[in-house]
């Protein structure tokens, strides 16, 4: 095995922070850095498929499955389990990449995101009239042991805190690994041109299925945690809108770095936590202008902000 | 036999409202290569204006055939105002980036405007339901319609066969279709490629304005009523062929036949429907009905 490279050691370091920091955290706060370390793993997908050239506007599919996948184990089977929740949504949405990857693996640009997008409508739909899933309200979610071991009353929300925390270093090191992997770099090969990637012996589908795999993956996982975290869940999670604030953050992160979901993820959730106290009504307009000017005078995201002499992959 | 009938009528009504709002959208995909996700916002701004207008002037005790003066009246000034500005006000400065890059800045745009909308009308909902029921209403056999369903089945009708018309008949629907097939050739010919920007633009958002103004009528006008159309519309479009006219016409019909005939027989599967006729459409032709061939990049 490797030495640990700079970005690791940082994933790690930023880990053993979070960690320490987390118990001296109050409630709010400690429940505002778990929905974005959650929401960072689904960016962190997006990051993938973005540096594959793929922007997805249909990201709440695997997001709302995972979430469904955690809380109809709860609803009809009574199981509340954090990991076998968890395990449950990441098998679910892999299942489910697995066959809406084989439509979408043959589109690109604009096309896979409009696809990836209607496939998230086709949820957000069918959960919208299940009556036995709670229709457009929604269900609770109730949490009580992990891995057999029950949890006390207070315990939940930082067992879940550690736990996203975990998955979201642990995930930056693997995904940051897999980038610098010979598969991993195929996939700006195969934004930057498909045919010599095909001319040189690779094959672009199975990178496309696979970056969207990865990717629905880290969703699935993020939405159980969310699931987990927040303790209700209803069909908006697959609603295009849902989508559509990943790509914001994940635009505002760029995608340098694994890092910068998490930072953008971050900064995300806590000007909209405060820009919904201030002007509920104008909230939009902030997000929307915000994301203008980042397209417009930062187009590698925050992350270059901090980089300034980083080229263009 | 009455219920086929019902189903077909209100698969055309559905339809002819789709293709409506769908034509703008491919419009403008067609000649400029956005796909704008502020369609549904478009078509939003064009519903509040519409029943603002047409409520200030029922209000103001004007004869009440002059409302529909009013919600054309309505559209248009959103079409021509907001158009242009966002056209020479954003839009120029980022042709050339990436298709993907461009349906972000639509997609910020969208945002945008839907929180101005609720700056500018607040959340309540508006209601302006008087031109729905001042034409009285039709029988066909068992079943009675509104007129204003009918206009709304006509008025889409005539505007897409004037486009149609246009487009093959005059120097400046020649332009647009020779803008259409290649930008840069277009340009080297000496067409102002701009000007048919701006053009196109105005125009398709003036088409998304009168669909929602027409539509206004129908419902009641709400914050939010724009981010559903966007997707339906793009599931129309998609089915047909982006930036296909035809493909539109064709999409809108088949997507408007099967949502009625889903609401009469299994309401459950209304939203879903519309998505799997797409997805089929999909498998079969993976780039719409009436795609035309692309070349690749080496």
């Amino acid at each position: 095995m490797r030495a640990l490279d700079r970005t690791e050691k940082v994933s790690a370091l930023l880990l053993a922070v979070l960690l320490g920091g987390g118990v001296l955290l109050p409630q709010w706060a400690l429940f505002l850095v778990t929905v974005s370390l959650a929401k960072g793993l689904v960016v962190l997908g997006l990051l993938l498929l973005m540096r594959t050239g793929l922007v997805t506007f249909g990201q709440g599919f695997y997001y709302c499955l995972g979430a469904y996948a955690a809380g109809t184990l709860g609803q009809l089977l009574h199981v509340s389990d954090v990991a076998v929740m968890l395990l449950a949504a990441v098998a679910v949405s892999a299942a489910a990449a697995s066959v809406v990857g084989l439509l979408l693996a043959s589109y690109r640009g604009i096309f896979f995101s409009m696809l990836s997008l209607a496939v998230s409508m086709i949820l957000y739909g069918l959960l919208v009239k299940s009556s036995a899933l709670g229709s457009t309200d929604g269900f609770n979610i109730a949490i009580a042991t992990i891995a057999g071991v029950p949890l006390a009353a207070g315990a939940r929300r930082p067992v879940v805190f550690v736990l996203a925390a975990t998955l979201a270093a642990a995930s930056c090191m693997g995904l940051h690994r897999f980038l610098g992997s010979h598969q991993g770099r195929l996939a700006p090969a195969v934004r930057d041109n498909e045919l010599r990637v095909e001319y040189m012996g690779a094959s672009v589908r199975s990178v496309v299925f696979v970056n969207n795999l990865i990717a629905a993956v880290l969703t699935g996982a993020a939405g159980a945690l969310t699931a987990m975290v927040v303790g209700h869940i209803d069909p908006e999670l697959a609603y295009w809108t849902t989508s559509g604030e990943f790509v914001f953050v994940a635009i505002l992160g760029g995608t340098a770095s694994v890092l910068a979901p998490f930072l953008a993820s971050l900064l995300f959730e806590l000007l909209r936590s405060f820009a919904y106290e201030y002007s509920p009504n104008a909230w939009q307009m902030v997000v929307g202008a915000t994301m203008l000017l980042v397209i417009m005078f930062l187009p590698d995201g925050l992350w270059a902000i901090f980089r300034p002499r980083l080229k263009r992959a | 036999m009455s219920h086929v009938l019902a189903v077909v009528l209100d698969g055309l009504i559905y339809a002819s409202w789709l293709f409506m709002v769908a034509i703008g959208l491919t419009l403008i995909y067609g000649v400029m290569k956005i796909l704008n996700l502020a369609h549904g916002s478009f078509y939003a701004l064009g519903a509040y204006a519409a029943a603002s207008l047409a409520g200030r002037w029922l209000a103001g005790g004007h004869a009440p055939l002059g409302s529909y003066a009013m919600l054309i009246l309505a559209a248009g000034l959103v079409g021509l105002v907001v158009g242009p500005v966002l056209e020479r006000g954003l839009l120029r400065f980022v042709y050339g980036k990436d298709e993907t890059v461009l349906v972000l800045v639509t997609y910020a745009v969208f945002l945008i405007l839907e929180d101005a909308i609720k700056l500018v009308w607040g959340v309540d909902p508006y209601f302006i339901s008087e031109p729905y029921g001042l034409l009285g209403s039709l029988s066909i056999g068992e079943l009675t319609y509104p007129v204003y369903s009918a206009v709304l089945v006509v008025v889409p009708l005539l505007v897409g066969g004037a486009f149609a018309a246009a487009l093959k008949m005059t120097r400046q629907g020649r332009l647009l279709t020779a803008v259409i097939h290649d930008r840069e050739v277009s340009a080297a010919m000496g067409v102002d490629v701009g000007r048919v920007y701006l053009v196109t633009f105005t125009l398709g958002t003036t088409l998304a304005a009168i669909g929602g103004a027409l539509t206004a009528p129908t419902i009641s006008v709400v914050p939010g009523m724009g981010v559903e159309v966007i997707v339906l519309a793009f599931a129309v479009v998609v089915t047909g062929g982006l930036g296909s006219f035809p493909g539109a016409a064709l999409g809108a019909l088949l997507v408007g036949l099967v949502r009625s005939a889903a609401v009469h027989y299994f309401p459950e599967v209304e939203l879903f429907s519309i998505y799997v006729v797409m997805a089929l459409v999909l498998v079969v032709r993976p780039r719409g009905l009436f795609s035309a061939l692309e070349a690749r990049k080496i």
